[in-house]
């Protein structure tokens, strides 16, 4: 009889600390998602907390400054007694080094990806792309180092009217970043187009150049020109090369011999000068973000559109 | 007879845009040369003991980079830890939770519109929460966590494809003998994706210490300052030393030499975490 209670208190034991245990179980399978979700949330909250602080301090800086004198005045002078704040100065220099930039990185890239997709052998590929991951791995404070050390020095004793801090050579360097980019998107895109299409054309008597100008290249051509538009928005926003071989030039010019500044290198200088807070000068650098901002993303929408409304489907 | 000379005529054409081709992509090559050669030439008889573990000097032969070595190790730390947590959180949420509702469209696009979003406005992000809001000032936390915000979204998409990776018979089974989702998530399923996931990981912590333009926008002095101590300290990081040194170049021929010794260290540090990276990847790949 005593065992028997014995034992009986012993099962209800082991029920109630099983049940226990399944309550906590239970606890946590409604609390962790939920722990989780926050998780996920923090990009969201990224993405608020990046569009609020630009637009909340965009708009007092446009208390300040007229929205017309910030698009359309030629004169940057934002440390000077009366402080001009006009973007253009900046907008031109980023507009020049990324179509310097394009120029080298669009061909290079586009033939590269051709290249590695169209006739390397499986071994040569092998060794070649892990090289464009280096190359694509390097710091662009490494390339700004490049830039400045190295092709500058160069471009100079070939062209001795280049200036010390110049466009040009940022421009060119950046477009070398890129390549890496251009190569391995395009390259995506040109080994989705199908076997069969390429050796359609090799049986009607194309060569290997023909089927790929006529063929494969019009195939794949949503995802090449959509793997440019990342490359112009990549360039756009980089910013230590230019920030360290192009100079702090605010002028207005077209002569890539000169030194310009582009909006990413606007907003180092004069972070580093360290601009007391409430003052127009330290807005200003939030509007200057904000154009960078919404150039950026607008450029990536537009890769993103351009891939998949246009793409070709098989 | 036309035909064979317009098709010789082809061929060779043919032969002549695959050497630009191969030009084209060896471009890439010849230039990664040049560059670790000039960086090389420029700063390899600089590194010694004392370049290693000095404090920073204005004097080119007395500089060490230990204080900038022992800021970017914080960082990493920093970095690991939060985009870790975070990062692997977020992919369990979006692959084993919410995998088909709309918020988990939402969030996905959200992060790839986020690894767009140029680095410089992650640093003035940071600048605003993170330094000024939160006063944190220019100090490790602030640099760390603006850095993980920036290479979070490559850590959330890296997990996430691990997870799917994970083959679905081996969570079913788990669930079939009786396992919660929590259970089956933490026992089976996220011992399974770690080597992706460490993969992923690796790949952001190395992207994120050769970042300049955030901790430059963030307010970190060129200044001589002690070594850091701890996570609430001033500091500064190798890819901004290489920075200051590349800019005073002007003013003392010495100091390039200083950047490229710099640049030495940092690529040294990058080239081993990626093939550790790539090592984890292969050994993984073995075993499935």
């Amino acid at each position: 009889m005593n065992s028997m209670t014995k034992e009986s208190l012993n099962i209800q034991q082991r029920i109630r600390q099983q049940s226990k245990s399944k309550q906590r179980q239970q606890r946590m399978n409604r609390t962790i998602p939920k722990l989780l979700l926050g998780c996920a949330l923090i990009s969201v909250l990224t993405t608020i907390g990046i569009i609020y602080t630009l637009l909340a301090e965009t708009i007092s800086f446009f208390n300040i400054v007229s929205f017309k004198e910030f698009f359309t005045s030629t004169e940057l002078n934002p440390l000077s007694q009366n402080p001009d704040f006009g973007l253009l100065p900046l907008l031109n220099g980023t507009l020049i080094s990324t179509a310097i930039a394009m120029a080298v990185a669009a061909p290079i890239g586009l033939m590269s990806a051709i290249y590695l997709s169209e006739y390397a052998s499986t071994r040569v590929r092998n060794v070649l792309k892990p090289v464009l991951e280096v190359l694509a791995g390097v710091p662009t404070v490494v390339y700004g180092f490049f830039a400045f050390t190295l092709v500058t020095p160069v471009l100079r004793s070939i062209w001795p009217s280049i200036e010390a801090t110049n466009i040009l050579s940022p421009g060119i360097v950046m477009g070398i970043m890129i390549i890496p980019m251009v190569a391995s998107l395009s390259e995506d895109a040109i080994s989705s187009v199908p076997q069969s299409m390429r050796e359609g054309a090799m049986a009607l008597g194309s060569t290997k150049l023909e089927t790929t100008i006529k063929v494969v290249i019009p195939g794949a051509l949503s995802g090449i020109v959509a793997s440019f538009v990342l490359a112009v928005s990549r360039a756009i926003g980089e910013t230590m090369i230019v920030t360290v071989a192009s100079g702090s030039s605010k002028n207005f010019t077209f002569d890539i011999t000169e030194s310009m500044q582009t909006m990413t290198a606007y907003i180092v200088e004069v972070t580093s000068g360290d601009a007391a807070a409430g003052t127009p000068i330290y807005y200003s650098i939030y509007a200057v973000a904000m154009t960078l901002f919404i150039m950026t993303f607008a450029m990536n929408l537009l890769a993103r559109y351009i891939s998949k409304r246009f793409r070709e489907a098989y | 007879m036309k035909f064979a000379s317009n098709m010789t005529f082809r061929l060779k054409l043919n032969q002549l845009a695959k050497g630009a081709f191969l030009s084209a992509t060896l471009f890439g090559v010849v230039v990664l040369i040049i560059l670790m050669a000039q960086v090389t030439i420029d700063g390899i008889q600089w590194i010694d003991m004392q370049f290693i573990t000095s404090h920073l000097s204005n004097t080119a032969s007395k500089a060490g980079i230990m204080g900038p070595i022992l800021g970017t190790l914080l960082l990493m730390v920093v970095v690991i830890v939060v985009t870790l947590s975070i990062g692997v959180g977020a992919a369990i949420y979006l692959e084993l939770y919410a995998k088909n509702s709309r918020l988990n469209g939402f969030i996905q696009t959200n992060i790839r519109n986020l690894a767009g979003v140029p680095s410089i406005v992650y640093g003035i992000l940071g600048l605003t929460i993170f330094a000024r809001l939160m006063d944190l000032g220019n100090t490790v936390l602030a640099g760390g966590f603006t850095l993980s915000l920036l290479v979070l979204p490559i850590v959330i998409v890296a997990s996430q494809e691990a997870l799917r990776s994970v083959p679905n018979d081996i969570s079913e089974a788990s669930y079939g003998l009786g396992a919660t989702t929590w259970q089956t998530i933490q026992r089976i399923i996220l011992p399974t994706a770690l080597p992706g996931i460490l993969t992923g990981a690796i790949l952001a912590v190395s992207r994120s210490i050769g970042e300049t333009a955030p901790l430059v926008v963030l307010g970190i002095p060129a200044l001589l300052i002690p070594f850091p101590n701890g996570f609430n300290d001033q500091f500064t990081a190798l890819p901004l030393q290489i920075y200051y040194w590349t800019l005073d170049s002007v003013l003392v021929d010495e100091y390039a030499n200083l950047a490229a010794a710099t640049i030495i260290i940092l690529m040294t540090i990058l080239i081993t975490l990626n093939l550790t990276a790539i090592i984890i990847r292969n050994k993984f790949q073995k075993h499935v």
